[in-house]
Order: structure tokens, then sequence, then C-alpha cells
């Protein structure tokens, strides 16, 4: 993981299709996704199993259910493991539930299904990622550009920027519970809402909900914009140092043109370092939602690891990945509209 | 002779750099710190010498915890061992980085295509999660697990630059000057190649270093780091899950974090003023 | 109508102080005149046409004026020079073939530069096919991406689009230097074709190949070690050089033809000085078979004959002498 976005322009050639067709960028794109789900799938199914002993035994133990409970319980385990069967069927039938939406009954919540409970907690998630790194990026996009023509911005944002990238996520987080919530009191600094509601539409449910929102969210957003901020700047710099910029100033054109060219340019290779960047974020999202205590995905994958339902930790596994490539592959989709050169899908000729 | 000029001059604009100048100072002095604080107390980080939690004063330097263990001897013990992952994850991400990278771009071909796809797979894979899987499955825990952890999905930045450059650098018309005159290809490497990607491998070990002490961070505030030794992520955690926030123990959970900002950060700008150094173009006037 | 130049001085600010690239260079390009700039790597060539259109950091201007038609142009002041770019004074630069910008089509990247530079592009737009017809470039390259074009038609592109105003001078820095035989002999015609059209009044063709300015200039200048040597017709260049440095290269150059399995090429002892701390007076006088102490002050630049000026104290002995 690399918390800087701008970490290495090397080599991009398997981020962009130039020089290749669309068809060929998204094939290549998409049997990587397919390997990397079948390998985590895969994972997710082999690792219990190097548990000793008999692991439906122990999760199922350490769940301290009562005896009808548990006993109901071991049984649609060992059915849906199948741990009697040969490996293989055991595999196909993994795969076989996976495909039906069935990830299992949680042992911490028993008796509700894990598919269930996660989605539960998916909305919460997104509510905090998603605009959180939108935002981010689009204003931290904009002031980078905006360091690279200013001199002084340059030397006021730049290490403000470099502070922000350099601070770990929850311990951002600490601090704008502590300072925000506890002795400002201006926010609340803990759940998603006020203790004593209930989920519902209405106003005083949005309001609480809103103030509940805020403080996670600006923890996360300020670290990622520190990222997006440098790396734009530099991609700025980058652009206008290139032979088209120095053509345009050659013969004359005013700055804006000149500008308005190198911004569009250097976001090209933002959009795909958002692609880059999704692994830090998630872990991010996880350590902020932990901290504040919010009720998203991240927070239900600490409360499993703390209640020991492994069933619950493996289902969360499995979304996060299928999440994190679904949105690869949007991005995918988003750099392709973006960038002109990849409709041509033509080498040069002439 | 151009290749000893060349480097004299590097190291004229290394020592004229302020942010190397800056950035490296505070990195030494944060090791300083983490090599001799433990030295300057006789305290266990985990030795109850206090009723319960302090404010800093002259006996307890930055006070103490909830269960009256000494906050400063947690922290530079805690430092140690961020440093200590962050080399070996670190360390780990590059070397792996570095020949994996380099086989690719190299051989190109299938092996090329190959590692590609892996590399990809790694990229995309959010490590925390996989880390998540493992650890609560098998229960391994310990500073050489979790760097190794780190550094296994630490290396596919350092790959992917580092065969962009070996491809760019194999074509080059030094290099096939070699190779036509029946030079090795061991020698080629060692020689020609080689010396062209020192001052990227130097900057992407610095970045490797400075990524790993937050990754570890994270996995140690999770609570899938060891849990026997002290970490700087670790006290963290204890400080939110035993009410740090709350009672306004805020000795206990500032220094890790600014800790953990200010080396980064130092080691980012440092990567900076070394990349200025480099690189002619980037030097200002 | 003409391009005057007088005394243009212009160094190079660096770390390690000023490198001299261009000193004292006095010249005039008349309309219609093609002028080739010849010289070796470093000779200040490229920085001559730099800054005659865009002076800008780490080139510092020194001294010297440039006047167009006796019209003074401010190459020191980078805004005030603004409005003479591409429509006095234009470039076609050495690297052309990525001068475009590689995510916009070409048509719309000609239209908003245009569009920026206060022209009015549905007027012009007739005027840009023709000239893409001169250059023998398809209508509808305006659609395409840059990528999509080889080297050679990106380059042509750029001289139409350099010379879609008619500017009074086109510098062409190194236009053929990247370029295979056949292509550079197009690409040369194709500016004396410009030139025929008025596309251009006058040119500045940069480079270090004579052969080339053999075939299409009107006059060569030598350049060595950020001074002028000679600035004379091409024949006269060519057959009856004057000052010793335009005579060795002149003698250094390879004849198609001849064999050179007895003797070996000769080239010109020594290495053109470091101009970071040059030496006094004429730079060349290390090298020059005929130099003495007279050579330590810098030589006027002498017109011996009509369009023809040398800078070497032989000369101005030679003049006094007769």
């Amino acid at each position: 993981m690399s918390p800087l976005p701008h970490y290495g322009r090397g080599d991009t050639s398997l981020d962009t299709p130039h020089g290749s067709t669309v068809k060929r960028y998204f094939g290549r794109k998409l049997l990587v996704y397919l390997a990397t789900l079948f390998l985590a799938v895969s994972v997710d199914w082999l690792v219990p199993r190097f548990m000793p002993g008999n692991p439906i035994q122990i999760l199922v133990a350490r769940a301290n259910l009562k005896a009808e409970s548990a006993k109901m319980l071991y049984g649609h385990y060992m059915q849906a493991f199948g741990l009697d069967l040969p490996i293989w069927k055991q595999y196909l039938n993994f795969w076989n539930a996976l495909f039906r939406g069935d990830l299992g009954i949680s042992v911490w919540l028993f008796p509700r299904p894990v598919l269930q409970i996660i989605m539960d907690a998916v909305p919460f998630s997104l509510a905090l990622m998603l605009p959180a790194i939108l935002l981010s990026w689009l204003a931290g996009n904009w002031f980078g550009a905006f360091a690279a023509r200013s001199r002084r911005l340059d030397n006021t944002l730049l290490p403000v920027s470099y502070v922000l990238t350099s601070t770990p996520y929850m311990w951002l987080g600490i601090l704008m519970a502590w300072l925000f919530g506890i002795v400002l009191r201006i926010f609340p600094f803990s759940g998603a809402y006020d203790f004593g509601m209930m989920m519902h539409w209405s106003w005083a449910f949005a309001w609480s909900a809103l103030q509940h929102w805020f403080l996670p969210f600006i923890s996360l957003f300020l670290v990622m914009f520190g990222g997006w901020a440098i790396g734009m700047r530099n991609m700025i710099i980058y652009e206008l140092e290139s032979d088209y910029a120095h053509y345009l100033q050659a013969v004359g054109a005013p700055t804006s043109l000149i500008r308005r060219y190198a911004f569009r340019n250097a976001m090209l290779p933002q959009i795909t370092g958002l692609a880059l960047q999704l692994g830090v974020i998630v872990a991010g999202q996880l350590v902020t939602e932990i901290v504040f205590a919010y009720p998203g995905v991240g927070y239900l994958i600490l409360q499993a690891i703390q209640n020991h339902d492994l069933f619950l930790l493996q289902g969360c596994f499995l979304f996060v990945i299928f999440g994190v490539l679904i949105a690869n592959f949007v991005i995918d989709i988003a750099y392709v509209l973006v960038d002109p050169r990849t409709r041509t899908g033509m080498q040069g000729t002439g | 002779m151009a290749v000893f000029k060349q480097k004299n001059e590097i190291v004229y604009f290394a020592v004229q750099n302020a942010k190397l100048r800056v950035g490296l100072l505070v990195v030494c002095l944060m090791v300083l710190l983490a090599i001799i604080g433990p030295m300057l107390t006789d305290r266990q980080p985990r030795e109850f010498v206090a009723p319960g939690p302090l404010p800093p004063s002259s006996e307890y330097w930055f006070g103490t915890t909830s269960f009256g263990e000494d906050v400063y001897t947690q922290f530079v013990h805690g430092l140690r061992a961020t440093f200590i992952v962050g080399l070996l994850g670190g360390g780990l991400g590059t070397l792996l980085g570095v020949l994996i990278g380099f086989t690719a771009g190299y051989r190109g071909g299938i092996v090329d295509e190959i590692l590609n796809m892996f590399t990809n797979i790694v990229l995309v894979v959010p490590s925390l999660v996989v880390l998540i899987i493992v650890v609560a499955y098998l229960d391994v825990r310990g500073f050489l697990f979790e760097s190794v952890f780190i550094g296994c999905f630490a290396w596919p930045w350092v790959a992917r630059a580092v065969r962009a450059q070996t491809f760019s650098l194999r074509n080059r018309d030094f290099v096939d000057l070699a190779r036509l005159s029946g030079m090795k290809p061991w020698r080629i490497i060692a020689t020609e190649i080689a010396p062209n990607m020192l001052s990227y491998l130097l900057l992407a070990s610095i970045l490797q270093f400075g990524g790993a002490i937050l990754t570890a961070a994270a996995l140690d505030f999770i609570g899938l780091g060891p849990t026997n030794a002290v970490s700087l992520g670790l006290m963290m955690n204890h400080a939110v899950i035993y009410g740090a926030l709350l009672l306004g123990m805020w000795w206990w959970f500032i220094p890790p974090g600014l800790a953990i900002t200010t080396i980064v950060g130092a080691l980012y700008v440092t990567n900076v003023g070394l990349d200025e150094a480099f690189n002619p173009k980037l030097r200002e006037m | 109508m003409s391009l005057e130049v007088r005394d243009l001085t212009v160094y190079y600010q660096t770390l390690r102080g000023d490198v001299r690239a261009l000193e004292n260079a006095t010249f005039t390009i008349e309309s219609g005149e093609i002028m080739g700039l010849a010289g070796e790597s470093g000779c200040g060539k490229t920085t001559l046409g730099h800054s005659l259109i865009y002076l800008a950091p780490p080139m510092k201007h020194i001294g010297g004026r440039v006047t167009l038609n006796d019209v003074d142009l401010p190459i020191a002041d980078i805004e005030a020079m603004n409005p003479h770019r591409f429509r006095d004074v234009s470039i076609i630069p050495q690297y052309a073939m990525n001068a475009m910008n590689p995510v916009r089509k070409i048509g719309r990247m000609t239209e908003e530069l245009l569009r920026s530079k206060g022209v009015d592009y549905a007027q012009i737009r007739p005027e840009l096919q023709r000239r893409l017809d001169l250059v023998r470039l398809r209508p509808d390259v305006m659609d395409l991406y840059p990528i999509e074009l080889s080297g050679g038609m990106k380059q042509r592109m750029v001289m139409v689009l350099s010379t879609l105003l008619n500017p009074f001078l086109l510098i062409a820095d190194e236009i053929t230097s990247a370029l295979d035989v056949a292509s550079q002999k197009a690409v040369a015609q194709m500016l004396v074709e410009f030139r025929e059209q008025d596309c251009c009044k006058s040119a500045m063709v940069i480079t270090h190949d004579i052969s080339i300015l053999y075939q299409i200039a009107d006059s060569i200048m030598i350049m060595y070690a950020g001074q002028i040597a000679e600035k004379a017709a091409t024949d006269t260049i060519i057959h009856e050089p004057r000052h010793p440095y335009t005579k060795l290269l002149i003698s250094t150059l390879p004849e198609i033809g001849a064999q050179y399995t007895r003797k070996r090429l000769q080239g010109i002892a020594g290495k053109p000085p470091l101009l970071l701390l040059p030496p006094a007076g004429c730079r060349f006088r290390e090298r020059c078979p005929v130099a003495d102490a007279k050579c330590v002050q810098t030589p006027p630049l002498l017109e011996v004959e009509a369009g023809h000026s040398v800078a070497c104290w032989r000369e101005v002995e030679r003049r006094a002498q007769a």
C-alpha cells in the first residue's frame, strides 16, 4: 500500500489502453479481476481449514449459545461446509452458495443471515466513503492545480498537504473526536445517530445522522485531500513542462489556455491513481469507523473479530473484495470515457 | 569519468537541499529517540508504576495510562517497534519489488505477462482485509509476521516502476553496445543497468519505509499486530478502548500519532529533497 | 521590410553562474530571405532562435535590440511580446512532433488556439484547408488525435499551424534533424513553397546540416561559441568563405562520390570552449590556424562586401591594406 498517490510515475501502460484497443484493455482488466475474485474466494475457503481441530466445533463453542441453538448451528454449518464430503465437492458447494447469495448465518447475531447484517451496514459505509472520496478528490485536485501556479498558495498548501497525507487515519479521527466531540462539544463522536432513536425517515433523524456523520467524514476527507493535492500539483507542473505547453507558450497562447490543457491532461493519471488507492482508502475507512463506532462494514468487521464470529468476518471479507473489484471496474470505465485517445484504438500510422 | 563527476554533483546538490537536510535530521532525531529513549528509564512498558491515570509531570514525562503504566516508556518502546517493522516491511517490499519488476522487465515475453498479472492482482486486493482473515483464523502474531505480511503486499508499486525502467534501459544504446561487445548478462546488469536505477531505488525504499509504518499502525490499531509487545498503533488502540478520549487523557493518544505523522512526513520531505538532488530539472533556481 | 537584430546578447542563468550563450549578434533578414543558421552544437543558434520569440528564464536578456520593420520587438518582456508571437514571429520547434496536445483532437486544438489569439475561426477555415492541401495532409486530419498521425504528418501540421497568420519571420528549429533523407528533402522544399505562397515572408532555418541549407537557403549565417562568425549568400559561404572557421567547416564536409580510402576524414582539432567562462575576444582563436595576439580582442563584424559580413581580424587587416 502506498499512501502517496503520485508514487512512481513509472509504468502506466497497464493502466491505460494506449497502443491497444479498448477491448484488449478491458479484457486484460477483467481477467485480473476474475482471477482476484477466484483467489480471494479460494483463500476464504481455504484458510479455516488450516485451523487445528474441527473448525466448526471451535467456532460454535466460542459462540456460547444454548445447547439447542448450538446444535442447530453446528448442523447447518456441517452441511454448508460439508466437511464430510470430498474436498472438491466442498469447494464447489462454497461457490454454489456464493452465487445464491448465501453467506451463512451469523454466530454472534444468530439467527440472522450474514448477508443481511452486512447489507444493513453497507449504507453507512457508503454514506461515509463516497462523499469523502469524491469531495477530497475534487477539492484536492482543484487546490493542487492552484498551488502549481501560485507561489504563495504553494508555500502554504504543500506543507499542509504533506502533514495531512502523513497522518494516520485513526489518529486524525481520534483528534477530531476528542477536539470537536469532547472538548468543544460541537459534534457527536460515536455511532451514526442518537442513541435513543430508531432508523426512520424524519427531519430529526436526518439531522442527527448528519451530525454524527460529520466528524468521521471530515477526518477521512482531510487525509485523502492531502494526497490528491500533492499529486495534482506535481502532475500539473509536469504537464507544464511538456512539449505542447512549450509550443503554446512560444506561439503566444494565453496562460489560461495552457493551464486548461495542463489541468485536463493531469486529471488522467489522477483517475488511475484513484483506483490504485482503493486499498489504502478501505483501510482508512475501516479504522475511522472503529474510532467513531460508526456502524459500517468496517465496524462490523471489528465486532466480528471481537465476538469470534468468523462467518460474519468471512462474509465481510468477500463483500469488501467484491466491492473493491467493482469500484476498480467503474474507474476503468470512467478512464476510458475521459481519455479520448482510448477510443481511437490505433497505433500511430501514416 | 563522467559518472564520477555526476556523483559529486549529486552530493553537492543533496547537501544543499533544505528539504533533504531537514527531513533527514528529523528522521535521525526520531531514530535516536528510539534507540536512547528506553535507556533513559528503568521502567517496563507494561509495568504498573502509578495508581491510575496521571497527567505529564517531572516524574512521569508523558503521564500514565488508565492502568498506571508509564506512557513515556510505552512510547519509546513503541517507537523502536515502529522503526523495526518499517525497516523490515519496507525493506522486504523493496526487495521483492526489485526482483519481480526486474525479472519481468528483463525477460519480457510470457514471464512478463504472468508477473504482470500477478502484480495487478496483488495491487487490487486491499491487503488489510486479507490480513484480517489470516490472523483471525490462524492467530499468528509477532513483529516478524507483521513485517513479512506488509512487505508481501507493498512490493507492486516498486515492481511496476522497476519494470518500466528496466524496459527502457534494456534497449538503450549503451546496453546494446555492451551486449554486442560480448559482456555477460549479469555484468551488463551490474555495471550498466543497476547504477541507473540506484537513484530510483533509494527514493522508493524511503517511500516504502514510510508506507510500512502507516500500514503497521493501522494493523496494530485494529488489534491484529503483536499483542504482547508495545507499538504506537497499539497504544492508540488501548487509549480508545479504555476511554482516554472521554477522560481527556491527551498525553496517551497524542504522542503516538504525532510521532508517526512526524516520521512519515519527514520521510516524504526527504524523498522530495532527494528527488530534486537527483533530477536536475527539479532543482529550484 | 526587414528584421534587424543589433548586438543581441543573451545569457543563461545557472547555479554556477551565467553561461554566455549569445554575444553581440548583429544581422538583418530581408523580406523574402531564407537565412540558414548553422554551427556546431552549443554554438548559440538555438538560443538565438528562441530569444527572438520566447525569451524566458533561465534565458536572460543582457543587451541589444530587435526591430521588425523599424518597430521595436519587446523580446525581453514576455507579456508585451505576446501579441507579436504567432503573428509577426512564429516557430516550428525542434519537438514539433510532440507539439500538439495529445488528448485533444487536432481540429479542436487548432480552433481553441486560434480563438484564444483573437482569430475568427470560421473566417480562416477555408485558408486552413488550403494550407493543408499545400502540405498534402488529408482534410479529415482535423478530426484525428495526434497519436494517429505519423511523425512527418505531425510536423507538417505544426508547420501549417505556425504559419497560419502569415508571420514575417518563421523560425524553423532543426526541423529536418529527426527525419530520413527523403523526408528531409520534402520538408525543406515545403519551406521554400511556404515562402513562395506567402505563408511567411522570411525564414530562419536553424540546423547543423549545411547540405540542406545549400538546397534552400538564400544566405547562411555561421555561428561559433555564441558569436557570429560569418554571414553571406549561400554560394559565397560554400565556395568563397572568408572566416577561418567557415573555411575549415566547409572543408570538413564529405563530398558525395569522393572516396576516402587513402585519406581520412578531416575534422577540426580541439573542442569549442565552455561558455561559462569563455575566453576573451574571438572564441575561435585557440583552434584557429591564423590567430595571433590581436585576437584576444573581439573582432568587429565587418561587412566586407554587400551582404557579406565576417568577424575576423584578418579581414580587417585585409581591408586596411586594400
